[in-house]
């Protein structure tokens, strides 16, 4: 029977088993399997153990924490490098306010395990960072100030968001003015020393590029995909040649258009900015992809939305403004997420043409003798960083998108 | 009455659909042709301004300036046309190893993503995540200054696994002698393999007619595939690289390290995301397809071949397209490493000459045609695998 076998083994054989079994059953659970993990995980091994060696005994990681500002802001005048810490300030406050508010609404736990390990990964980064310059001290406070500064105002919100005062739909308003006061802050004017583009470089450039590139092309990308899809021969025809036309041709090309031809184009004696033209042509690349992302949540909206639309006695505007834009863009986020991270990453390629991005300033610290042949090292680095990037846009996207889902 | 009243007072112009339609028409015309109107004439004063004109004369001048790697015969005496033809082999020497060596390691990555290893999902997962992840042109610096040169290890040649050497000045790997035995092997190859095709549906027939397979023609297709791997690995007249006395390495192929690196990056690159396509595809088909065919007595392999991949093409082809022409435009990139492709010796053109605007309508020509056809192959390749309804 099942009883005269010994009483209960103890826990520790028991996971123990468990964890044969499960090699058994994920590792060598048939010979060419066998034979796959053992060659593989040798190689996997001499890797990590070749790289680790590497890591420790060749690599000269100072290149690093002595260029740090340079990969972050470029040659921005450290004089004024108090404005960017009064953004990243607001910026956070920002954050910690949407953060709260949206969490809130889904009746989630602001504090969920991944968010406290992440937390707790940036403050240790933070007090282990071998900081090199004047203060390091000062800096390690002001990054741990900006923490604690997200986590407050995340868990204000928080409670604050059962008071009458609607706070979700001022946060939209509050997203523009802070943008706005961040190109002030960066830019400088109206009361501030102006800072040349030329200063701008590393995070900062590759952050502003990428953010105001996929600002700029949304109207643009709205209406061509609108236009793309509209009965008017005309609109489609030249919607449809605009979007076919830049998206059989690569980003370098039209990158010399935006830097080279734009130039030619505009009436002798005007002049744009190196870094603003590289976003022309960054935006007129993008907004092409856009519209045909669009299209795709466009042509998802059923046609009895039209219809009924137009049975209410709504124009066409009114129909696309309110009707089916909100939905096909809500259909098409992940899609649009998906393309500002590549636009993101496509961002490095101003660094051919000349701009000091995270890509391009790296470049000109290789460049400098003391730092010569350190190529693996900043790269691994400045990778880690794109990752980091991409890889934090892409969970905020699947957590907007999860909180903007009508029907749970 | 009312309705009388209201047929009998003409619609105001304004809110007339066909007036409404063809003046947005005519209006947007107007603002493009406008737009675009302006921009020619402010072209061309300002080419005017610094002595030049829009033609294309320069590209019968002598271009003056040196390719590193050409199939095609160049030297710096030929024309500035001829310099670009040579970039323009260089690019679809690029993208046409790309296409095979990109679909190999996309549909094995993606076929990897189903395995039941554990190690071998997780590695799957770690490559599709950090290369999905980071920018290309930074794969591309990475494969160029850390691994080959890294490999290459300063002025000096070095083995690798036995029969590939590398140095700066490239990597050189056994490759088969242009000799009169080669071609004969290779030609050879080619028939066996068709004689085998016959032979194959010979027997397909034969099982769907008499519901047993024949014997022979499988011993036969066994001998072929012997017969064509012996006149591979001999016939071909294999040639090895090797160092000589004065340290200078002979024979082989040698294939820059420009171009190894951009195809190293474009392949892994373009693999992940086909990669992803094919999972997909291959996660469309319902499980109930497996199921039948397990039920019908099919191995895994089986299964996965007739049953499940054909349905799974349906879903793949459309998307590879794109992934194709993402791997012809990111060729460009080439620019960066310093591959002679049509975008660098077209820069190069452009900065000897000025002449921007030419070039760039070069560049635009070369990477739409390149799309077009790209886009017709795969188009036909698409209806090849969807249901041919009545």
């Amino acid at each position: 029977m099942v009883h005269h076998h010994s009483n209960p083994s103890p826990l520790t054989d028991m996971s123990q088993l468990f964890f044969l079994v499960w090699l058994r059953k994920n590792l060598f659970n048939s010979w060419i399997n066998t034979i796959l993990t053992i060659l593989l995980g040798t190689l996997l091994f001499n890797s990590l153990l070749k790289f680790s060696h590497w890591a420790g005994n060749f690599a000269k990681w100072e290149v690093i924490p002595q260029n740090l500002p340079l990969y972050f802001v470029g040659r921005f005048p450290p004089g004024e490098y108090w404005r960017l810490w009064l953004f990243l300030s607001l910026l956070m406050v920002m954050t910690g306010l949407t953060w709260g508010v949206l969490t809130r609404l889904s009746k989630g736990y602001l504090f969920n395990p991944t968010v406290l390990c992440g937390l707790a990964l940036a403050a240790l980064t933070i007090s282990i960072w071998p900081f090199i310059g004047d203060q390091p001290l000062l800096i390690r406070l002001q990054l741990s100030g900006l923490i604690v500064l997200l986590s407050v105002t995340a868990q204000i919100s928080y409670w604050c968001g059962h008071l009458s005062f609607p706070w979700g739909q001022r946060l939209t308003l509050g997203w523009v003015v802070i943008f706005l006061i961040g190109l002030w802050l960066i830019m400088g004017g109206l009361g501030l020393p102006a800072i040349s583009s030329i200063a701008w470089g590393g995070v900062l450039l590759t952050a502003l590029m990428s953010l105001v590139s996929s600002i700029l092309s949304f109207p643009f990308g709205i209406l061509l995909a609108l236009g793309r899809q509209s009965s008017l021969p005309v609109i489609r025809g030249l919607s449809t040649l605009y979007i076919e036309l830049v998206r059989g041709m690569p980003l370098i090309t039209i990158l010399f258009v935006g830097l080279i031809m734009v130039p030619l184009f505009l009436p002798s004696g005007w002049r744009l900015d190196v870094v603003f033209r590289a976003i022309l042509g960054l935006t007129l690349f993008v907004s092409a992809y856009l519209a045909e992302t669009i299209r795709g949540g466009l042509q998802a909206i059923p046609k009895g939305q039209f219809e009924a639309a137009n049975s209410l006695g709504l124009n066409t505007p009114l129909t696309l403004g309110l009707i089916i834009l909100p939905q096909a863009l809500k259909i098409s986020i992940p899609a649009i997420v998906g393309l500002f991270i590549s636009l993101l990453q496509d961002t490095t390629l101003v660094s051919i043409v000349g701009l000091f991005d995270l890509l391009g300033i790296s470049r000109s610290i290789l460049a400098n003798p003391i730092f010569i042949g350190r190529h693996a090292e900043v790269y691994l680095f400045i990778g880690v960083l794109y990752w980091l990037l991409c890889y934090l846009m892409s969970q905020g996207s699947r957590y907007l998108e999860k909180q903007l889902r009508s029907h749970p | 009455m009312v309705s009388r009243h209201s047929s009998d007072t003409p619609i105001p112009l304004w809110r007339d659909e066909r007036v409404i339609r063809w003046g947005l028409q005519t209006l947007v015309l107007a603002v493009v042709v406008g737009v675009m109107g302006i921009m020619v004439v402010n072209m061309n004063r300002n080419l005017q301004q610094l002595g030049r004109q829009f033609d294309y004369t320069f590209l019968k001048n002598q271009s003056g300036f040196n390719i590193g790697e050409h199939i095609l015969p160049y030297s710096p005496d030929d024309t500035y046309g001829w310099a670009l033809w040579v970039g323009y082999i260089n690019t679809l020497r690029l993208i046409v190893v790309g296409f095979v060596a990109t679909t190999g390691v996309g549909i094995l990555a993606g076929i990897a993503s189903f395995s039941d290893n554990w190690l071998i999902r997780r590695l799957n997962l770690i490559y599709v995540e950090i290369v999905r992840n980071t920018p290309l042109l930074l794969q591309l610096f990475f494969w160029y200054l850390v691994v080959f040169f890294g490999l290459s290890d300063g002025s000096g040649v070095r083995r690798l696994a036995g029969v590939v050497y590398i140095s700066k000045k490239g990597l050189y790997l056994p490759w088969p002698a242009n000799t009169g035995s080669t071609w004969g092997a290779i030609v050879s190859v080619f028939l066996l393999a068709f004689i085998a095709y016959y032979i194959w549906r010979w027997n397909l027939r034969q099982m769907e007619q008499f519901g047993r397979p024949s014997g022979i023609p499988r011993l036969l297709l066994w001998g072929i595939g012997a017969i064509a791997l012996l006149l591979l690995s001999v016939g071909l007249n294999w040639s090895f690289p090797f160092l000589s006395n004065d340290k200078l390495i002979i024979g082989g192929v040698r294939i820059s390290l420009e171009y190894a690196a951009m195809l190293s990056g474009l392949t892994f690159y373009t693999g992940a995301f086909i990669a992803e396509i094919v999972r997909a595809g291959i996660q469309s088909v319902s499980k109930g397809q497996w199921e039948a065919a397990r039920s019908l007595g099919l191995k895994t392999s089986a299964a996965m071949r007739l049953v499940v991949l054909p349905q799974a093409l349906r879903v793949i082809i459309p998307s590879l397209n794109g992934q194709y022409m993402h791997l012809a435009k990111n060729s460009s990139l080439a620019l960066a490493i310093g591959y002679p492709d049509i975008i660098a010796t077209g820069q190069t053109t452009q900065n000897q000459t000025g002449r921007a605007v030419e070039i760039v309508l070069l560049w635009a020509v070369t990477y739409l045609s390149m799309n077009l056809l790209i886009s017709l192959v795969m188009n036909r390749l698409n209806q090849s695998v969807q249901i041919q309804e009545r």
